[in-house]
């Protein structure tokens, strides 16, 4: 299950084959990142100091992550960190290694003098990392021993992320390590109040939530991600456009086929937009229901805004065809944001796919042959 | 609060195993739990998304679940025989 050295976490010239059985402790001086401020002497040996301020370059990244760039190779080196000035006794947070989760721990800590073990997740962010096994109980046990942790520290106690606890057994990372895991808040945000609190996280903390910044965080992702799989369906529509009975016309090709293009794009706008945004009000709960909804209602209104005309057989047929194309696809691409939601089940996800897709591809297909029928009445 | 697919999960917890610890509470993201006389009950079923916390953190294995991504790509792309990797932001991949 795990690979070495085809992690997109690895930093080209280091990490030498078989990452996981080198020590990530000993941090090289000179890797030049500007979040990390000084290195603080412990007994396994320099621990780098970081920054409680992001910088510009920080969010130059974090908004180049969160538009598609570079999603999968956004991670730091795992070993161990500190924020502050920490003691012995001072707290150990538990974090991945996909800079952006970095990012989002260490400027919570403003003010705070803690130790930071970050894990070797793949560059992939705690949640996930733990539904995919490499943020995990054996993960924990390895980075504790492989960084020396207890040499470093005098209690015995681990703050683990509580979106890390389906991939981390606390009472096995006890009964291996003989460290105790303490699951912290949901939300970086929240940790200050829990450390101050005595480790104790209310109710409202263990929560996950789903709100409309949430919501749309990853919609320039999946945007991005329509318009890679449906620039080549889009061109190929544009093209038979110019079709009709006689010949080839490149005038026709221009006015039919750049609407296509645009419905085409509107398809992925309501599926990756549209619904993400108005999830909470659109009717059904299986996300392809909630994807038609928000694909049908502006194709109905862009046909009744007459933007395709309906005189003609060929225009008649084109509407139609759209009007089940954009929900069809609409449906799909929703359909496939429930992976960034919060509250998806597998089980769910498995029922609604057993006769979302079967309808999807049946009801794009009509749409389509509609399509290609009306390039005959051009 | 949004809820997914009534009545399909397949989350199960046996009380004669349940020693009332409450971990379950403490991991699961979507209160799920709650405990009645000193054992742990299934409160709210159907929010559940089976992420598998409370069962990996049960020290007696009173909780049963097929843990899982809701996902739809990433089924979709392990079908089609690719890493299912799904990776949105929040939920799966942020």
């Amino acid at each position: 299950m795990k690979r070495c050295c085809n992690g997109p976490s690895q930093p080209e010239d280091q990490a030498p084959c078989c990452c996981s059985a080198s020590s990530p402790s000993n941090h090289a001086e000179s890797t030049g990142d500007s979040w990390i401020l000084t290195y603080t002497n412990t007994p396994i040996g320099k621990v780098p100091v970081v920054s409680t301020r992001l910088t510009p370059l920080d969010h130059f990244g974090t908004a180049a992550v969160r538009l598609g760039f570079k999603r999968m190779n956004y991670a730091i080196e795992p070993g161990l960190y500190a924020v502050g000035n920490p003691h012995p006794d001072s707290p150990v947070l538990v974090s991945a290694n996909y800079k952006l989760s970095f990012d989002h721990l260490r400027q919570e800590l403003e003010g705070i003098d803690a130790w930071i073990l970050v894990l070797d997740t793949k560059g992939v962010n705690v949640w996930c990392a733990a539904g995919k096994g490499t943020f995990g109980t054996d993960e924990i046990v390895h980075g504790v021993q492989a960084t020396g942790l207890e040499k470093v520290i005098v209690h015995r106690t681990l703050i683990v992320p509580q979106l890390g606890a389906p991939g981390v057994a606390a009472h096995k990372v006890k009964a291996q390590s003989g460290f105790s895991v303490v699951f912290g808040p949901v939300r970086a945000v929240d940790i200050p109040t829990f450390l101050k609190t005595g480790m104790r996280a209310t109710p409202e903390m263990r929560r996950v939530n789903f709100d409309l910044v949430d919501r749309l965080a990853v919609v320039p992702v999946e945007l991005v991600q329509g318009i890679r799989y449906g620039w080549l369906p889009a061109l190929a529509l544009f093209l038979l456009a110019g079709i009709n009975r006689h010949a080839f016309d490149s005038a026709l090709m221009l006015a039919h086929g750049s609407k296509a293009v645009l419905m085409l794009l509107l398809s992925i706008v309501c599926g990756g937009l549209l619904t993400p945004a108005l999830l909470p009000w659109l009717p059904g709960r299986a996300f392809a229901v909630k994807g038609m909804v928000a694909g049908a209602i502006p194709a109905f209104g862009i046909i009744l805004a007459g933007w395709i005309p309906t005189g003609t057989i060929g225009g008649k047929l084109d509407a139609s065809s759209w009007l089940l194309i954009v929900p069809a696809l609409s449906s799909f691409v929703a359909m496939n944001y429930s992976g960034a939601s919060t509250f998806t089940s597998l089980s769910g996800v498995l029922k609604e796919m057993r006769y979302a897709i079967p309808l999807q591809i049946a009801v794009a297909s009509v749409g389509l042959a509609l399509w290609i029928a009306a390039r005959f009445f051009q | 609060m949004l809820k997914y697919l009534p009545g399909v999960v397949t989350l199960q917890l046996d009380p004669d195993l349940c020693i009332g610890c409450g971990m379950c509470i403490t991991v699961c993201p979507h209160a799920v739990f709650a405990i009645h006389e000193d054992k742990a009950e299934v409160n709210d079923l159907d929010a559940c998304m089976e992420c598998g916390a409370c069962a990996l953190n049960c020290p007696t294995e009173a909780i049963k679940v097929r843990s899982g991504v809701g996902c739809a790509s990433g089924v979709l792309l392990g079908r089609l025989g690719k890493d299912g990797d799904c990776c949105g932001s929040q939920g799966c991949c942020s």
